[in-house]
């Protein structure tokens, strides 16, 4: 059951309030790591491997040593006493060998991995002696096809790093009782977020304290701290991270990449801070990729249409090495490829493959994206195959609002997939009436008999969020009654200060923007969960509701003692603790009330000093929410080209803590994944030199390629798991583009089940306009 | 490397007088020797638009200009557009319509915005679209970012009529 917080005063939970992240940003004044300098700081600059595949004979320093500035220039054989970069979580122990050390041994994997660091008084300096130094190889063929058969990666170890199965059900029995099967082969290119600020490091050695500080933290500093402390083997104390602003996220900025590490290493044994600012070329080439699939997918129904089982087998191109996620992508697209349908019996198994490429890991909706386009393209095959509406199909495997919680026997994250709440049929109904789907439908037959290549695609998903185990935070107002939050969380522009003030806010009864919201500061909290997988609002957010409860409850307990009334009768409006029915009677404000809880206070009594609290928010199961997407588009006959002239978007968030920062949320995942489904993708030659090392060539959307994109939003299934009833907006925006953008293309050229591969590039979509042409030409 | 030179590079209507390296550009002499770290590298490229300076009024990518070269011009940067705690309408503009996510293409966008209206008060919807598809940004997915100038342009053409 959910229910609303005890709000009283501040009403802001569930509004539109403006951002407190955004003055010092629209100034100019934001913090990012590139905006810090410390006195007498070195500026590293990293050799990488021109290599996509060789044997490291010699690296040639000499020349770079001598060079202006230098203060000195590492290898490998300089840092032989630091292991490869660990896997976050515990990991299958035969992923360690592909693990990746922080400058390459004696083989080179993929271009641009690091091969020696070079340390200078000045960036400049540092680019031109990392320019001197040269690498002898010998080079060897690269392997670029994940879906070839495996290879050698290192005496004893092939290129398949593993091979997960799940299943449940009757999978072959359905098979063999099936009216129809329908088998696709399909493809998702590789992608990646690429945030506009490039990745960043500054580290600081404080030998007075014995202090490591680590500035440019994002997303999970809590979580990194603890990784920097297994790898120096230092104390937890002695290690501080610190996040400013980030300029943007996406699931690739704030993992621990090898540039982390040396920067922090350097500042330890060089004795003066050190700094690395990636340029926009490193960044495409040695930031974490994602997405690359190659999926044989094939689905079992019935005479209706009905799913009896569905079977996939794919491979995932994982790139040189595995980085801190381990394994996560591939078990991400297992656990939620079968999404809102039932699907009684499923078996995929998943190829985890090395190849000559940068290292893969997750992007915003890993595995969901991939998964989404793989499910939504095999429901319209079967639509195609029965002769049956597209939506009609879907609705009659949804699961239905009476089957919830549904469980589906595998697990996601180590916790067992049970779909929370959700009613799919309804927004499915609500999708459709919001954009005229039968008016659309006319309109577009009449576009096409006028000649135009216009059509219509729908997806329907589900995504996952609010990931536990727990986090907690702590609140405190002090004598002027200024609150302060703080969490361990972390800010990469979603607007997590704001929720977590509206939340903290509201269940106090004070305005939000009195509310400071401190995240990423490792030294100021214990613990922090981050923010990563869609967990911040629901995890911190319910964390705050916990701990703002425990503080308000104290005040009112003050506040009634010194007012002398009962608890019950007191209430907390715009900081001010009153009488709930007696305007205009005796209030105590909150700065007081901190100032009557001082330790000196002689009104102290036995209490606990300060007006303060903790509170701490568990679960073992993730949140559900889910969506529908619909795009118009149309299709250049001649050129191939894409235009998506519409696009609505309908979400349910189970309770949304600021709709505008859910909707803003949701149109910038929906415009990164039309980049996915329709112009981004890192290509590589035949030798594995990549071909996207500039934003020239790497095509991110901009303004003229953007629809108008309607956001729907709905509140129909609170989450039960969390006492706010909120869910998570982080990824449903990208997750079904792909899917999306596919049906419409098919619809527009008249060619069902004709795309397969993302992204649905201009040459791509002519192929398919020729096959058609050449299909019609045959009947 | 090349033998360091004299320049004064006029920001925000203060002068900076700089010993720098032919070789540096405008952006790092910006955020680097005069310590303006609000104008961001994104590419280094000329392609992303988070450097975006007005010189001379005209928004330029402040990553393929030398520092050198912009000597005798006026420049302004993102920390020049606020008049002391007072925000200008695109400013005022990006908050009210959330066209703020993590704000690093931000400073870009808003430079982009006072030039064009400044230059141009009177362009069309379709042009504005246009000129503001120079830049990128990956968060917001540019809904609000329109939405947010065409609110400055009303109100700047509000406030001339």
């Amino acid at each position: 059951m959910s229910t609303r917080p005890q709000a009283s005063g501040g009403r802001v939970l569930g509004r539109s309030v403006p951002r407190l992240e955004d003055r010092p940003l629209v100034r100019g004044k934001g913090q990012f790591v590139g905006d810090i300098a410390f006195p007498h700081q070195l500026h590293m600059r990293v050799v990488r491997s021109p290599y996509a595949h060789a044997l490291l004979r010699g690296i040639d320093r000499s020349v770079a040593l001598a060079a202006p500035g230098v203060v000195s220039v590492w290898t490998a054989a300089d840092i032989a006493d630091l292991p490869p970069i660990d896997f976050r979580d515990p990991a299958n122990e035969a992923l360690r060998p592909y693990r990746q050390p922080l400058l390459a041994r004696d083989r080179l994997r993929y271009v641009g991995e690091p091969v020696a660091a070079v340390f200078a008084t000045d960036a400049y300096l540092a680019e031109d002696a990392a320019d001197l130094v040269t690498i002898e190889a010998e080079e060897l063929s690269p392997v670029l096809d994940a879906a070839a058969p495996p290879s050698s990666f290192a005496p004893g170890l092939t290129t398949e790093a593993l091979v997960l199965r799940e299943s449940y059900g009757e999978v072959d029995a359905a098979f063999a009782s099936a009216h129809v099967i329908v088998a696709l082969d399909l493809e998702i290119g590789r992608h990646s977020g690429v945030p506009l600020e490039t990745r960043g490091a500054l580290a600081r050695y404080d030998s007075s304290r014995d202090v490591l500080e680590l500035y440019g933290a994002a997303k999970v500093p809590h979580r990194n701290r603890d990784s920097l402390v297994r790898m120096f083997a230092r104390s937890a104390a002695g290690i501080v991270l610190k996040e400013g602003n980030t300029g943007g996220g996406f699931g690739i900025r704030g993992e621990l990449y090898p540039e982390d590490f040396l920067v922090c290493l350097a500042a330890m044994r060089l004795e003066r801070p050190v700094k690395w600012i990636e340029d926009r070329r490193e960044n495409l080439m040695a930031a974490n990729h994602s997405r690359q699939q190659r999926h044989h997918a094939r689905v079992a129904v019935d005479a209706e249409g009905c799913v009896l089982a569905l079977e996939d087998e794919f491979y995932l191109d994982q790139g040189a090495y595995l980085r801190t996620h381990g394994a996560r992508v591939l078990e991400m697209t297992i656990s939620m490829l079968p999404g809102p349908y039932r699907i009684p019996a499923y078996r995929a198994c998943g190829h985890f493959r090395l190849t000559n490429k940068t290292p893969a890991a997750t992007y915003r909706a890993p595995g969901r994206y991939e998964g989404s386009f793989v499910r939504e393209r095999l429901m319209d095959a079967v639509a195609e195959r029965l002769g049956l509406d597209p939506i009609e199909i879907r609705r009659r495997n949804l699961i239905t609002r009476a089957e919830m919680p549904f469980s589906r026997p595998l697990s996601a994250l180590g916790t067992e997939v049970v779909y929370d709440s959700g009613d799919y049929a309804l927004l499915l109904d609500k999708a459709l009436a919001r954009i005229g789907w039968t008016a659309l439908q006319g309109e577009l037959s009449r576009r096409r008999k006028a000649g135009e290549l216009v059509g219509a695609g729908l997806a329907i998903f589900v995504d996952k969020g609010g990931l536990g185990p727990a986090d907690g935070t702590r609140v405190s107002v002090d004598t002027t009654g200024a609150v302060e939050l703080v969490t361990g969380g972390s800010n990469v522009g979603q607007g997590f200060a704001t929720a977590m003030a509206q939340i903290c806010a509201e269940t106090l009864g004070v305005d939000y923007r009195r509310v400071r919201v401190v995240y990423g500061q490792t030294d100021r909290i214990a613990y922090g969960i981050g923010a990563h997988a869609s967990r911040a609002s629901v995890m911190t957010g319910s964390a705050t509701h916990a701990a703002t409860l425990k503080l308000r409850a104290k005040a009112v307990e003050m506040a009634a003692a010194l007012l002398q009334a009962a608890p019950d009768e007191l209430d907390i409006m715009d900081g001010v603790v009153g009488h709930r029915d007696r305007a205009g009677g005796p209030s105590i404000t909150l700065g007081e009330i901190a100032r009557q809880l001082a330790p000196d206070s002689p009104t102290l009594g036995d209490r606990d000093p300060g007006l303060d609290a903790e509170g701490w928010f568990r679960t073992s199961h993730m949140t559900y929410p889910y969506g529908v997407q619909i795009a118009v588009l149309r299709v250049d006959g001649d050129t191939g080209a894409v235009t998506v002239e519409r696009y609505l978007v309908a979400y349910d968030i189970g309770r949304a803590i600021n709709p505008m920062l859910v909707e803003g949320q949701l149109v910038g995942g929906v415009v990164q994944g039309l980049g996915g489904a329709l112009y981004e993708e890192f290509r590589y030659d035949e030798r594995g030199e990549p071909l996207s090392v500039t934003l020239a060539d790497y095509l991110m959307p901009t303004l003229r390629e953007i629809p108008p994109i309607d956001v729907l939003l709905t509140e129909d299934a609170p989450s039960p798991l969390n006492p706010l009833g909120i869910k998570s907006a982080g990824e449903g925006g990208i997750t079904p583009v792909g899917a999306v953008i596919a049906a419409a293309i098919d619809d527009a050229i008249g060619l069902p089940g004709g795309v397969t591969q993302l992204p649905a590039t201009p040459q791509r979509v002519k192929a398919l306009l020729r096959r058609r042409r050449e299909s019609q030409a045959a009947t | 490397m090349s033998e360091p030179v004299e320049v004064t590079l006029s920001i925000n209507g203060r002068d900076y007088p700089l010993r720098l390296e032919p070789r540096r550009t405008l952006l790092d002499a910006i955020r680097d020797e005069c310590g303006l770290t609000g104008t961001h590298m994104g590419c280094e490229h000329g392609v992303c638009g988070a450097c975006t300076v007005l010189l001379d009024g005209q928004p330029i990518r402040a990553c393929l200009m030398f520092a050198v070269q912009a000597e005798g011009a006026a420049i302004r940067t993102i920390e020049g557009l606020a008049a002391g705690d007072a925000l200008n309408p695109v400013q005022r503009a990006f908050i009210a319509h959330h066209g703020v996510q993590c704000g690093f293409c931000t400073p870009g966008f808003l430079m982009l915005a006072t030039g064009v209206l400044a230059r141009e008060p009177d362009i069309s919807d379709d042009e504005l679209r246009e000129v503001l598809s120079s830049n990128l940004c990956r968060c917001t997915g540019y809904q609000n970012i329109v939405t947010a100038v065409r609110a400055a342009l009303a109100e700047l053409r509000g406030g001339a009529a």
